[in-house]
């Protein structure tokens, strides 16, 4: 039993951080088991949208029993999340994926990188492994001046910044940071865009360091049964054996070694 | 109260089944449903050797809905066997393996490896529109429906359902042709072939471009093809498409099914099972039913 469920939670409060950009805190059961890089699904409440729509949990807080979430709107599912009020009730399927193997960062230097809306899950990361004794450089790609989450994640690790348009930090990505201020990291975790994805696996191939990512794809179920959101991977698995992991189940968070992407 | 349906000589304790591909073989549905609760868990498709499926994106929402085009990815018979026979036994529920193939004698291989295997039923999917060979190819028309039923009843040691596609003219003639070839009961329906297009990117959503239509936008269609086929043919009709509710259910019943399976609404609701075969029984009290046979087939004419 993976203690999955099916609950009702109430909205705590909600803004906007940037355009396009809400962020929510949820009065949910959920965060007993939550953690680090695991995702919740969140059901629309129209009818016409019936499947749960998976998003990274951003920040647990077990003493409120509440999970934070920073999502982007994407389409007809999340801009309705993005009108709910305070007090309105959600339904929630959780907690879903594995997570980020903070076991393996404890106690060394540890390089978060988050790209755009694979930011927010990097900051409960970030809680979780400054308190397993890591040390911390959160390296986060933004598309501009925009720069949601920043001051959360500074209270938890060194955060270095790079935007595509140069209006904040370096002008560039992730791995430009990583080079230009020669940040040196045991172990790698990230989540953001593929194009960033693929070159973390290759740059973590080269340099021979440890590294984990979170994959992202269209889900249906997101408990492993449907088979809609799967990724290749180098091993032949125990589940399908024709080397397709399922992100939701398998993942979402992957040794990069394990994947082809 | 009697819930209980027979098909083919085999007893369901109620008559809510899940319905292939859906449900994968139970595993993952087990942290949410007790499987003891339910008549018939029906597998995932299962090929004669792993095949690994069509490439992400698979699946796609719709308006009331979802597209999906998995590509029948499943481990092979030989995993199956070990691994997902053994899960399922350990429930009281009945079992039925959906089969798939490219070529006849795909099929005719895994319905003979699973001869000797402790299972309840098979299903023969005969009707999935994402892949390229196979599957569909043997549904859709009337003399290939047939001649794969024929072969595989010859060799099947189980009872078999033959499941049908709803992308044909005249879902009753299938229907009959199946019965005709010696089928013991037929499913429907399987997905409707869809298709949907981004319009920012100006381009499919699905890789395969078109994938199979379910959910509750395909019950009215499911409903009347069951009603139809029902009409068409003396053996049971398991009916599907759409249902995510007892009400749901119970209009599929009166339509003529003798059992009925929950879909795409498990990735809605993965209480869906269990919530329909209690309302099935909160109907059957409130109208004072006392064996749910006078459901079957019963809508008035």
């Amino acid at each position: 039993m993976s203690g999955k469920r099916k609950v009702r939670a109430r909205v705590l409060h909600q803004k906007m951080i940037a355009p396009d950009i809400y962020d929510m805190w949820l009065s949910t059961d959920l965060a007993k088991t939550a953690g680090a890089g695991q995702f919740i699904g969140v059901y629309p409440k129209d009818k016409a949208h019936l499947l749960p729509r998976p998003i990274s949990i951003c920040e647990v807080d077990r003493e409120k029993n509440a999970l934070r979430i920073v999502y982007r709107i994407a389409g007809a599912g999340t801009a309705e999340f993005a009108t709910w009020e305070t007090g309105q009730e959600a339904e929630l399927l959780g907690v879903l994926g594995n997570g980020f193997p903070v076991d393996q960062g404890q106690k060394k230097k540890v390089a978060l990188m988050g790209g755009g809306i694979g930011i927010p899950p990097m900051l409960q990361l970030a809680k979780q492994l400054k308190a397993a004794d890591s040390e911390v450089a959160i390296v986060l790609g933004y598309r501009d001046g925009q720069l949601f989450l920043k001051e959360d994640l500074e209270k938890h690790g060194t955060v270095y910044i790079a935007t595509e348009d140069g209006s904040a930090g370096i002008r560039g990505n992730v791995l430009n940071v990583m080079n230009e201020e020669q940040i040196k990291a045991d172990v790698i975790m990230a989540c953001g865009p593929m194009p960033m994805l693929r070159a973390i696996k290759s740059y973590a191939e080269d340099e021979q360091i440890e590294a984990y990512i979170s994959l992202e794809e269209r889900m249906a179920c997101g408990v492993g049964a449907c088979l809609g959101c799967v990724c290749k991977t180098t091993h032949k698995d125990a589940h399908s054996h024709v080397n397709n992991a399922r992100i939701c189940t398998d993942g979402p968070v992957f040794d990069v070694r394990e994947v082809e992407i | 109260m009697n819930t209980k349906v027979e098909i083919a000589g085999v007893e369901f304790k109620n008559p809510v089944m899940t319905a292939s591909g859906t449900f994968g073989s139970g595993v993952e549905y087990s942290d949410f449903v007790d499987l003891n609760k339910l008549g018939a868990v029906v597998t995932k498709g299962v090929a004669n050797v792993p095949w690994p499926g069509n490439p992400v994106p698979r699946v796609a929402e719709t308006y009331g809905g979802m597209l999906n085009a998995i590509g029948l990815q499943n481990p092979g018979i030989d995993v199956f066997v070990e691994r997902d026979i053994p899960f399922l036994k350990q429930y009281d529920t009945k079992i039925i393996v959906n089969v798939c193939g490219k070529s006849v004698e795909d099929y005719l291989e895994v319905v003979e490896r699973l001869g000797d295997t402790q299972i309840d039923m098979l299903e023969i999917n005969v009707s999935c529109p994402n892949v390229k060979e196979g599957a569909i190819a043997f549904g859709q028309k009337a003399e290939s429906l047939y001649d794969i039923t024929s072969q595989i009843k010859a060799k099947a040691r189980q009872p078999v359902i033959m499941k049908l596609s709803p992308n044909v003219t005249d879902i009753g003639e299938m229907a009959k042709a199946a019965e005709a070839a010696g089928a013991d009961a037929v499913s429907l329906i399987n997905t409707l072939t869809g298709m949907k297009i981004d319009i920012h990117k100006r381009a499919f959503v699905l890789a395969n471009k078109t994938g199979g239509l379910s959910g509750p936008a395909i019950k009215p269609v499911a409903v009347r093809m069951v009603y139809q086929a029902s009409h068409a043919v003396k053996i049971p009709v398991i009916g599907m498409g759409g249902i995510a509710s007892a009400e749901d259910a119970i209009e599929f019943l009166l339509a003529g099914a003798s059992a009925v399976a929950v879909g795409a609404m498990n990735f809605v609701n993965p209480y869906a099972t269990m919530e329909v075969a209690e309302g099935i029984e909160a109907y059957m009290k409130k109208y004072q039913i006392e064996d749910i046979s006078e459901l079957i087939g019963g809508v008035k004419e």
